[in-house]
């Protein structure tokens, strides 16, 4: 059985059907990346799995059960964590305050909670830092390990991530890229949109390209990357990012 | 001087009530930037049911400091349910519609409110029993000080208190500010967002119906329409202060009632709501984000 197993999704935003008839699959501890241009329907992939567009009709199973209409904080609760896009930290709260947040569902045990956020500290010791200031005054890059930092103190099973590089300097695209590697090596499987098809590809085990809604192709992410098709789409006019 | 600070001591008593009222605006608004124009007659039902408690209680010759205690408390209660049950029929159906359609709902809930409490309780004047509070107090500054306007401020202190601790230091009240901020983003954080909002319908509605029974109480008089003006004059206070900002909300109240309070003693009391309404207009115009307001990052 498939961790996540998408069945033939609908979504529409008003009219308009922004996803029509996806399927495809996540499997335990596997990154799968999810390419595809500005609205072929990535970001409405992420929102209706975690439950923040309701999808028309089709199947959402997580860990065999069907999502697809179980409220969001419902199936953040079961395990599935989803970083969107653009970061969405709360900019008026402290980084402190921001992973307690993160634990907002373990609130009547607040040493399990205070165990956790010590965790996410260790691995992302500038939050430690930083644990005082308003979450607003962070860098780019140190506002995307919160919002990461903040999905991790659940232990997902599953992590939805949205864009974590974008508007990111190269150097701090190669540490989130690190640390997305390190989740998953703690055995969380991982669900990556990313416009840098090129890092996204390297990083994942499997790929989907998505197109106005559907997915047209699927294969390994090995396989994508030297798809000629994936190459001048998503790959052709993009430099090498400089290390 | 005494004159003064009798005035002062006065509006910091109206003040204080004005306060727990401004305080249930500004939350809601915080969290589903709704004007709840039905916010000023829940104090209303709250005099309401204190005085229908205190009547009952006296009925029992329970001794008044137990009649007192428990008016405020089952008041809160109520009205605390009520306001929770208010915002899950008529305004959780229309988070997702337009602005408009759940203010003209919150002004469609005052009238409903006030002409129920109307064929409830009549249209006339309804009193607390007479000398139900003692009228002892003390000189300070020359001014006259009752117990009962100390204990009325030190209470409405000590609830204002209570709520900023909640919402500064529980998960729940965190939840409230993050939700306040981004409610997708708390939904992720596995926050319930509906029930937050309950929560905080209960705890503005708690707040009004307290300041509803200390005002029915101060003044003894109490009638339907005692939550229209009150509600204009917290909003004016939670505007004053910031609206959406707590501590701005508690000090725009105190404000409105000294204001309202040295307007009334040294004008007319029949130009104090003139006084206090320029106010919000000359706030709207010139500083529209209030003493403590931050810039506003309007959504949607």
């Amino acid at each position: 059985m498939a961790l996540l197993e998408v069945q033939d999704l609908h979504t529409f935003y008003g009219s308009i059907e922004a996803l029509r008839g996806l399927s495809f699959t996540v499997e335990e501890g596997e990154i799968v990346a999810l390419l595809g241009s500005n609205g072929a329907g990535k970001t409405t992939t992420l929102r209706s799995i975690s439950g923040l567009e309701r999808p028309r009709s089709g199947a959402i199973r997580f860990l065999g059960r069907d999502i697809s209409h179980m409220p969001a904080h419902r199936i953040v609760q079961l395990g599935l964590g989803h970083v969107p896009e653009g970061r969405r930290i709360f900019v008026n709260l402290s980084v402190e305050e921001n992973l307690m947040l993160g634990g907002y569902l373990l609130r009547r045990t607040p040493r399990e909670v205070q165990a956790r956020r010590d965790e996410v500290f260790e691995r992302l010791p500038r939050l430690l830092e930083r644990r005082h200031q308003l979450a607003g005054t962070l860098s780019g890059g140190e506002q995307q390990m919160l919002a990461i930092g903040r999905a991790l103190i659940t232990r997902p099973r599953l992590l939805a991530l949205d864009e974590p590089s974008m508007g990111l300097a190269p150097i701090l695209v190669q540490s989130i890229f690190q640390i997305i590697a390190q989740i998953r090596k703690g055995g969380t499987a991982i669900l990556l949109v990313e416009q840098n098809a090129r890092q996204a590809l390297r990083l994942a085990d499997r790929g989907y390209v998505l197109e106005t809604g559907s997915i047209v192709l699927a294969d390994t992410a090995k396989a994508l990357a030297e798809n000629r098709r994936v190459q001048a789409a998503y790959l052709g006019g993009e430099p090498e990012v400089a290390l | 001087m005494s004159v003064f600070v009798q005035y002062l001591v006065n509006g910091l008593t109206i003040g204080s009530f004005y306060a727990l009222v401004a305080l249930g605006y500004t939350m809601i608004y915080g969290i589903i930037r709704l004007i709840n124009f039905a916010h000023g007659d829940l104090f209303m039902v709250g005099a309401f049911a204190g005085w229908f408690v205190v009547g009952i209680a006296a009925g029992m010759h329970l001794p008044v400091a137990v009649q007192l205690l428990l008016a405020l408390l089952i008041a809160m209660l109520a009205v605390g349910l009520l306001a929770m049950g208010i915002e899950r029929v008529a305004y959780q159906p229309l988070l997702k519609a337009s602005r408009l359609s759940i203010l003209i709902t919150a002004l469609g809930v005052s009238l409903a409110l006030e002409n129920g409490a109307m064929i409830a309780f009549g249209a006339g004047f309804d009193t607390f029993p007479p000398n139900i509070l003692p009228l002892s107090g003390f000189q300070f500054l020359g001014a006259q000080v009752g117990d009962v306007q100390l204990a009325m401020f030190v209470l409405s202190v000590v609830l204002m208190v209570g709520l900023y601790l909640f919402v500064q230091y529980t998960p729940v009240g965190t939840a409230m500010r993050a939700l306040s901020f981004d409610q997708d983003a708390a939904r992720l954080m596995g926050i319930n967002v509906e029930g937050v909002v309950l929560i905080t319908f209960l705890l503005g509605g708690s707040l009004a119906a307290a300041s509803g029974v200390m005002m029915g109480l101060y003044y003894t008089q109490i009638n339907f329409m005692m939550g229209f003006l009150m509600g204009l004059r917290a909003f004016t206070a939670a505007v004053l202060g910031g609206i959406g900002n707590i501590p701005g909300a508690m000090v725009g109240g105190l404000l409105i009632g000294v204001l309202q309070s040295l307007a009334a003693g040294y004008i007319s009391s029949q130009w104090q709501d003139v006084i206090v309404f320029a106010v919000l207009i000359l706030v709207l115009v010139f500083k529209p984000t209030g003493i403590f307001g931050e810039r506003v990052v309007e959504r949607m």
